[in-house]
């Protein structure tokens, strides 16, 4: 029990970020707001996504246990695909919620 | 001939085992790896954590990681004898040597491009800190 990866603090909470959410928000005239995309792990130059740091793939899957999408994050395919797949193996050994109800 | 193969394996155990049964069965399964040809480079109880969701009605599990290095045979049979052991309840084999290769040719290709430009953040900034050290005190003075 070397390493505890709870306790790993790696990446904000998106959720109650307040960029998070501008990009859906309508502007006074009806138009979208722009929003710049950045992804955050070319930023911090991450080149593997461990799938068995759980905490950290939290915060990328909304209350209902979905994959929070591209468009959202604003993450670049790269490491989008890389996401997912931790993700997903996360999901496949109990770390992550396959669904919430 | 083909180089060795990295894998990452890690599996759950019945919350109700206790801490060293689950190290004997850990050892046991590195030995039908190494029997197997291949080399255990990392074992680490990852400890007892809530699974996400219930599995064989259970709603905990003693997680348990292993790096493995070698042809992939030995995976075969550890996979084998995990599926029929009852008392791992979830194992999961992730093949990492080609990620990290990935991984290492991204940090080669970002150092590279750092010492191409040289100091375009570092060294410029470094330069520029006195220059504007020598203007600050010009204008007191002049002030």
């Amino acid at each position: 029990m070397t390493t505890n990866y709870e306790d790993r603090d790696r990446g904000r909470r998106f959720n109650g970020d307040e960029d998070f959410d501008r990009g859906r928000s309508q502007g006074r005239g009806g138009r979208r707001m722009r929003r710049r995309r950045i992804c955050r792990f070319c930023i911090e130059k991450v080149d593997i996504i461990d799938f068995k740091d759980a905490r950290f793939l939290q915060n990328y899957i909304p209350e209902r246990g979905k994959i929070l999408p591209r468009r959202i994050s604003g993450n670049c395919a790269i490491h989008q695909r890389m996401l997912a797949e931790a993700i997903k193996r996360a999901r496949n050994i109990a770390l992550l919620p396959y669904t919430t109800d | 001939m083909e180089t060795k193969r990295q894998y990452e394996v890690v599996f759950i155990v019945d919350p109700a085992m206790e801490d060293d049964e689950v190290t004997r069965l850990t050892d046991t399964l590195k030995q039908i790896a190494t029997d197997q040809g291949g080399t255990v480079t990392k074992t680490e109880s990852l400890g007892r954590r809530p699974l996400a969701y219930e599995i064989l009605h259970k709603t905990e599990g003693n997680f348990v990681l292993l790096e493995i290095e070698g042809s992939g045979r030995e995976i075969a049979e550890l996979e084998r004898r995990m599926r029929v052991n009852d008392r791992i309840i979830r194992y999961i084999t992730v093949r990492v040597d080609e990620d990290r290769r990935r991984a290492e040719k991204f940090r080669a290709k970002r150092a590279r491009k750092a010492e191409k430009k040289p100091g375009s953040q570092s060294a410029a900034s470094r330069a520029a800190a006195p220059a504007e050290f020598a203007a600050a005190e010009e204008t007191k003075d002049a002030a």
